[in-house]
């Protein structure tokens, strides 16, 4: 049997009435955003909007809950905005996005400073009901680094190790949780070239080895170089993430076919940047069709997401979003395809 | 191929002082003044009495102030400041066919915009700025510029729900685009600028900026001027390409990065006009006449004094309203005295074109 799990890469649109509320609050320049010291008036705003990021996916029937990432003002950089060791300096451009982040100078060690991530997991812990389950979700090693710029490491190895021990410290800390997504879309976008593959490889056991949980590897806005998927094989995560909506398919079948891939799948089957609605039907078509061409397989789980974060959207279709895929996952029927 | 751009001579004043005319202008927003923020807000409050007239009349004075503002610093070319737009995109998107609004999305931090969706094939209902700009050249003595949103921007900065294809939808777009400006030229303008920031998202689509354009221009007469601008981009990426671009002159944004990329431009064989970014928009600090001129004289290694325009890197609407103005002053005053030292031959102009020995 395959278990058909609903859930989203995280990262959502704030409610209206918080980007309001938080414009007022914090500001609109550079200085303005999350650095983790955040007084208490920006701390309760934010503790609504987790409250109704999780009510949202209470609502939809999502099979993960995750915390909804309302404070990552910086994307996926996040985690090294709040870090002790990072300066903030301009803003540069969010891969082919019009979106920006502020980029994280790395100026000292990464071990001295962790525990962001953990502590809004906790608070999110506190509102979950007895059968939720939690997903924790976290940038890739090497996204992480590739968003970075180094000031203090001065090789891109060690570097990207240094990412991803500090990584791995944030996964020790996180409350228990079911799923750990590490988002990686530099992989497919930037591919590592020659021996970095290995070394991509190897940063992400470090932080796939941090926890228990089921860990998904996902990356979107294209597909793998083949030499950089042969790596990722060697890696001890329990599923890819495939972006089956802005990927190349074809690649995407051509890797799994040459070089397997692991028991479970995940498939971005949902445009998380676009408002058009996909109607549940047509999702669940999607994930039987992904399942129907990779036949020497039979998955113990197929994730079925968006393809990419959700903060692109309005707050009207992130909702309507979150709900088809409830609805997917439930009209696709839990059995073995066979071709 | 660039459009033959004499149509530059019509802008010099009257009473011009110099040989030598740098054309000065401004690429279009201007900070607004904070009453007019509070009316725009105040006609949305279903308890004021304040409605949709007053926000008229509102936006009239703005229009008003900020063109003779801008006629104080001394500028060739003139804009209202954008008074009576919202956002590049929303306000163009408000007025074709074809896009719904469903909320704002995040740009950066907590800057927001109401990104549209486009829902089935955009066409043209009512002309979108010719009252606008009836209005600011009845009030200007000076002639005034037309910034427009361009096509490609338009399509890649909205949702594509209709056409799966923003290739195809850019074009659409740039038909319209094309219908607009031949409204504004039956009404008197004659100097354009498109607005091009997505190309700096997605700078190999050069060529498909290109061909909009050549839908845009299709039937333009050659007395009015146009011009598209493009900021905070790689530059490396989109040129020499841009010089196939089927217009009088490319605006860029250059002091930003304090002219790192003039080397790029500076082949000999930049074909448009330049107008050349000479202020930092993102920096209140406001920058001397004399560093002004330096700017522009990195402005002359890409093109010859009577192909070099010179205006603010972008819109000025985030600065402080005196840094804008005393920026823009500064800008003209610099021009002016650039004119002053080319006519007295005290600024060697590096010989492009010129006959070699071997000739």
């Amino acid at each position: 049997m395959t278990d058909r799990v609903a859930t989203t890469l995280g990262l959502y649109p704030l409610p209206d009435w918080a980007k309001d509320e938080l414009s007022s609050l914090k500001g609109h320049q550079k200085a303005d955003l999350v650095d983790g010291s955040e007084g208490p008036e920006v701390r309760a705003a934010y503790e609504r909007v987790r409250e109704e990021l999780i009510d949202d996916q209470r609502e939809a029937g999502l099979d993960r809950i995750v915390e909804g990432q309302g404070r990552w003002d910086d994307w996926l950089a996040h985690p090294l905005a709040v870090h002790d060791g990072v300066e903030t300096g301009g803003i540069v451009r969010y891969y082919d996005n019009n979106n920006f982040y502020r980029d994280p100078r790395v100026v000292d060690d990464l071990a001295a400073d962790g525990g962001d991530v953990a502590a809004e997991l906790d608070a999110a812990t506190a509102l979950l009901e007895d059968e939720e389950s939690l997903q924790a979700v976290l940038p890739g090693p090497y996204t992480l680094a590739d968003l970075a710029t180094d000031e203090y490491y001065g090789d891109d190895a060690e570097f990207l190790a240094a990412i991803a021990e500090f990584l791995a410290g944030e996964v020790e800390a996180l409350p228990e949780h079911e799923t750990l997504f590490l988002l990686d879309p530099s992989l497919v976008t930037d591919s590592p070239e020659g021996e970095a593959n290995e070394r991509v490889s190897d940063a992400v056991d470090t932080v796939a080895a941090a926890t228990d949980a089921d860990v998904v590897l996902q990356s979107y806005w294209g597909a793998h170089e083949e030499k950089t998927y042969a790596h990722l094989m060697d890696a001890d995560v329990d599923a890819f993430g495939f972006d089956f909506v802005a990927g190349d398919r074809d690649a995407h079948l051509y890797n799994v076919t040459e070089y397997g891939t692991k028991d479970a799948i995940s498939v971005g089957l949902v445009d998380g940047q676009n408002t058009a609605v996909e109607s549940p039907e047509t999702v669940a078509e999607r994930i039987d069709w992904v399942t129907e061409q990779i036949p020497s397989q039979t998955f113990d789980t197929v994730y079925a997401t968006p393809n990419t974060e959700l903060a692109y959207l309005p707050v009207s279709t992130y909702r309507e979003k979150l709900s088809v895929l409830g609805e997917a996952v439930e009209l696709a029927p839990e059995t073995e395809v066979s071709a | 191929m660039a459009r033959d751009a004499a149509n530059r001579e019509q802008f010099r004043p009257d009473d011009h002082d110099h040989e030598h005319f740098l054309l000065t202008s401004v690429v279009g927003s201007y900070p607004k003044p904070t009453w007019l923020n509070r009316a725009d807000d105040l006609v949305d409050d279903p308890d004021a009495s304040f409605d949709e007239a007053d926000l008229e009349e509102a936006h009239d004075d703005a229009c008003r102030l900020i063109t003779e503002e801008h006629e104080r610093t001394g500028l060739d070319t003139v804009v209202d400041g954008e008074m009576r737009r919202n956002e590049m995109v929303e306000f163009f998107a408000e007025r074709i066919d074809g896009y719904e609004f469903n909320g704002p999305v995040k740009v950066w931090g907590h800057n927001y915009f109401h990104k549209p969706s486009v829902v089935e094939e955009v066409s043209y209902d009512e002309p979108w700025l010719v009252d606008e700009f009836e209005f600011t050249d009845a009030v200007a003595e000076r002639p005034v510029k037309v910034p427009i949103t361009g096509p490609y921007t338009l399509a890649n900065w909205a949702f594509d729900e209709h056409y799966g294809d923003s290739e195809a939808l850019a074009y659409d777009l740039a038909d319209l685009v094309n219908e607009e400006i031949e409204k504004l030229v039956e009404a008197g303008a004659r100097y354009i600028q498109i607005d091009e920031p997505a190309l700096a998202t997605t700078p190999d689509d050069h060529a498909i900026v290109g061909s909009c354009l050549e839908r845009i221009v299709d039937g333009v007469p050659d007395e009015v001027r146009v011009g598209v601008h493009v900021c905070y981009g790689d530059y490396s990426r989109i040129y020499p390409e841009l010089n196939e671009f089927p217009v009088d002159e490319v605006d860029l944004e250059l002091c930003n990065d304090d002219y790192q990329q003039i080397e790029t431009l500076a082949d000999g064989e930049f074909a448009p006009d330049l107008a050349l970014g000479v202020v930092d928009v993102h920096d209140a600090e406001v920058e001397s006449v004399e560093e002004i001129k330096q700017n522009i004289k990195q402005g002359l290694k890409v093109v010859p004094p009577e192909q070099l325009t010179v205006s603010p890197d972008c819109g000025l609407k985030l600065l402080p309203r005196e840094a804008a103005y005393q920026k823009t002053e500064n800008l003209v005053t610099a021009a002016r005295e650039v004119e002053a030292e080319l006519d007295a031959g005290e600024i060697e102009v590096p010989a492009r074109d010129a006959p070699t020995a071997d000739d």
